[in-house]
């Protein structure tokens, strides 16, 4: 069997290497925020009170907001990926757009919510945690508006059809990852510290 | 080693130069020897660190170096052989034979794999680096527990920058092999075919993905803490200074796994082709990696059984649980050698000689896995002698059987088998010279990390007695250079197939033509260069009768 025909044969099979890779990928950042719940739930539970004294209690308004904004942006983004897979390029743009402009207005409104808070990164172990987890959510949120707009360029430059659109299924897993990893941090920080 | 010749040039019609090909090279291959000549220069660097600590501690009082600069030596000779020696060198190997092993053209991102190899010398350096910065290199130990580590000067943030940059190469390159096992294997090449080592490095893979990143986490928590103005680990604003060891142990005993895989892998694959006999049990080595992999993740807290806050019973009974299945891999490795028709060639001896250190090594963790032995031995040399038995005699062993074995595969030539064999039995003898002793001193109570002992402690003689089995491993690994070097200015004679092998890196020429195979042979087992030879042999046969 010659090299040609190997080749040959891998193509035929169809194989989805970047998006295995995107799951891996994805399963490694799951452990990496998986580590920063854990030294949460265990700092808390040697904490005397929760949340400790001093804290300004956390006005759960605007963060319900941002969760609207980007579990909302997984379902656009998804009508997008159904959008490629039918051929519809059109439409598939017009979701992919939207999908970026929920993803700049959850960074915007979320920048705006830590001027409100009242408390910063050096007040105690609950600003530790409140600012480090959420600002690396946010910059995961900066990474898939930034690997989201490069598949926006593809797509602008006909780059993506309905059998090669590999880069946005992957983007989608890797924006869904940002989103339930919000949800865990809007549970944690909102829904489960006491008033 | 970093010697090849020059590629086929027929892709690439403007003719580059040879050290601009090396830098922006993608070819799998060529990335293998990259990580070997990176990781053994490093090993040079942790190799001299660690004969200053001996010669330190030679003889009682301060000779060479001060307090301080011992807790340098020993962090950064820890660091650097763990992060930068063993697990890349594994790595690189990795990169060399994974694609060929299973038939493949190149590793599934060839670009990503250049990032993830360029990665580690910066990293490497920026963690040397602390060596000229303001209050000297990280001095907290391998493991920098806190507040220790909150406490320290600049070495300590260009340890954490450097750790950083390793932990995001190794994810990376984990991505890497997973996708290019499960995606690009060659027809006929099924899960159950693919050979022992690309399990090893699958398994490693795995690992590497799901606890590198808790280090990453614990990295960044700790960089935060120190430059940042957070309190994760600092009791005195709510913090918990035991999360980092929670934190650090949850990734480093995994990673302990991530050190030694690949070399059962290599150790596997050479006992049964200098045995003539197939695996005693492959699926039996696949199941153990496997389940090995599993329980990796419910041990870590026997590294902390002195602190007191850890459920002793649980973590005591889960590590006693992963010697069972690292208890198969050896009836699996005596299995392949019963009845062979053993040859000793060099890479045999290192096969055989990391059985005989690693099961030490291996019945040294199974009594620590006891809190009331651990609380006796914790943080003392029965410690150092145990790790080094399981990384340097095991893996180091390993690697070094991997590294003769597959030499001319590398080069297109022979390593020298004289010179191999004083490097054997000087290592072999060295090794033991050197950590035997500190089982002994461990019981007698030395602890580790100290750069001084009194005299009337009953240490002294076997420290100089480790002293000079390490200068004795020292000279071993010279002859092994020196081997390297001279094999490398001869001509290249060496075949495909020198030691009649199974797996299908042997299927095609010493060094590898840059598409890897021109043909492949069919593959219906785990060792299709078997079957080829098996069946030009019937044929040949058949001609003549």
């Amino acid at each position: 069997m010659s090299a040609a025909e190997i080749t040959d044969e891998r193509v035929a099979r169809g194989t989805s290497g970047p998006i295995l890779g995107m799951v891996l990928f994805v399963a490694s950042e799951a452990m990496f925020f998986a580590t920063f719940f854990g030294a949460y739930f265990t700092i808390r539970e040697a904490s005397p009170t929760w949340p400790p004294k001093g804290i300004p209690h956390l006005e759960i308004g605007i963060a319900t907001v941002l969760t609207i904004i980007l579990v909302s942006s997984s379902f656009v983004l998804q009508q997008g990926v159904r959008a490629i897979r039918k051929g519809h390029a059109r439409r598939f743009q017009a979701w992919l757009a939207a999908t970026l402009a929920l993803g700049a207005s959850f960074l915007a409104l979320q920048l705006y919510d830590y001027s409100q808070l009242g408390f910063g990164l050096k007040d105690g172990i609950f600003g530790t945690l409140f600012y480090v987890m959420t600002s690396l959510h946010m910059a995961h949120v900066f990474g898939g508006v930034v690997f989201l707009g490069l598949v926006f360029t593809q797509a602008r430059t006909g780059q993506l059809s309905p059998s090669r659109h590999e880069s946005l299924e992957a983007g989608a897993i890797y924006w869904h990852f940002v989103d339930v990893v919000w949800v865990g941090l809007y549970t944690v920080f909102y829904l489960l510290t006491p008033r | 080693m970093a010697v090849t010749e020059a590629p086929v040039r027929e892709l690439a019609p403007e003719p580059r130069g040879r050290l601009l090909d090396w830098l922006t090279t993608t070819d799998h291959k060529k990335i293998g020897i990259l990580y070997l000549v990176n990781s053994f220069s490093f090993f040079a660097v942790g190799g001299i660190f660690a004969l200053l600590m001996r010669t330190e501690l030679a003889r009682p009082g301060q000779q060479l170096i001060g307090a301080h600069g011992y807790n340098e030596l020993f962090t950064i000779h820890g660091t650097l052989m763990i992060f930068l020696v063993i697990f890349p060198i594994l790595a690189g190997l990795g990169n060399y034979f994974v694609p060929l092993q299973i038939g493949a053209l190149d590793m599934a991102f060839p670009r990503i794999n250049a990032l993830s190899f360029w990665l580690l010398p910066v990293g490497g350096l920026t963690i040397l680096s602390g060596f000229v910065a303001k209050g000297g290199a990280a001095a907290c130990g391998w493991t920098c527990y806190a507040p220790l580590n909150e406490q320290l000067g600049t070495g300590v943030d260009l340890w954490l920058a450097g750790l950083i940059l390793v932990g995001t190469a190794s994810i990376l390159g984990a991505i890497n092999f997973i996708v290019t096992i499960l995606r690009m294997r060659a027809p006929g090449m099924t899960m159950m075919r693919v050979p022992v080592f690309v399990w090893s490095i699958l398994a490693t893979s795995l690992l590497v993905i799901l606890a590198a990143p808790v280090l990453t986490a614990g990295l960044i928590m700790l960089f935060a803490d120190r430059r940042l103005g957070t309190s994760f680990f600092d009791p005195a604003h709510g913090g918990v200074a035991l999360l980092w060891q929670n934190v650090f142990w949850f990734f480093g005993h995994p990673e302990v796994y991530m050190l030694i895989l690949g070399a059962w892998g290599v150790v596997t694959e050479i006992l049964s082709v200098f045995s003539g006999k197939p695996i005693f049990s492959y699926r039996g080595i696949v199941l153990s990696f496997l389940m090995i992999t599993a329980l990796s993740f419910t041990v870590w807290a026997h590294h902390m059984f002195a602190t007191g806050a850890v459920e002793l019973p649980f973590f005591s009974v889960t590590t006693e649980l992963i010697s069972i299945p690292t208890g198969v891999l050896f009836f699996v490795w005596l299995g392949t050698l019963w009845k062979g028709k053993l040859r000793f060639e060099v890479p045999m001896l290192f096969a055989l000689g990391f059985i005989a250190l690693f099961l030490i090594g291996g019945i040294d963790g199974v009594w620590a896995a006891s809190p009331a032995m651990d609380f006796a031995i914790h943080d003392t040399y029965w410690v150092v002698a145990h790790l080094h038995y399981v990384l340097f005699g095991g893996t180091l062993f390993g690697i070094m059987a991997g590294m003769y074995y597959w030499f001319p595969k590398m080069s297109g030539r022979m390593l020298s088998r004289k010179l191999g064999q004083w490097h054997f039995w000087l290592q072999f003898i060295g090794f033991n010279v050197t950590f035997f002793p500190m089982h002994i001193l461990g019981l007698r109570g030395m602890p580790r990390r100290i750069a001084d002992y009194a005299p009337d402690r009953g240490w002294s003689f076997l420290n100089l007695v480790a002293t000079v089995g390490a200068f004795l491993i020292a000279i071993s690994l010279l002859i092994f250079l020196a081997n390297v070097i001279t094999t490398l200015r001869k001509p290249r004679t060496a075949p495909p197939d020198p030691w009649q092998a199974n797996t299908l890196e042997w299927a095609t020429s010493s060094p590898p033509p840059p598409h890897n195979f021109d043909v492949l042979p069919p593959i219906h087992s785990n060792r299709p260069v078997y079957d080829a030879r098996l069946a030009e042999a019937r044929l040949t046969d058949r001609g003549s009768g």
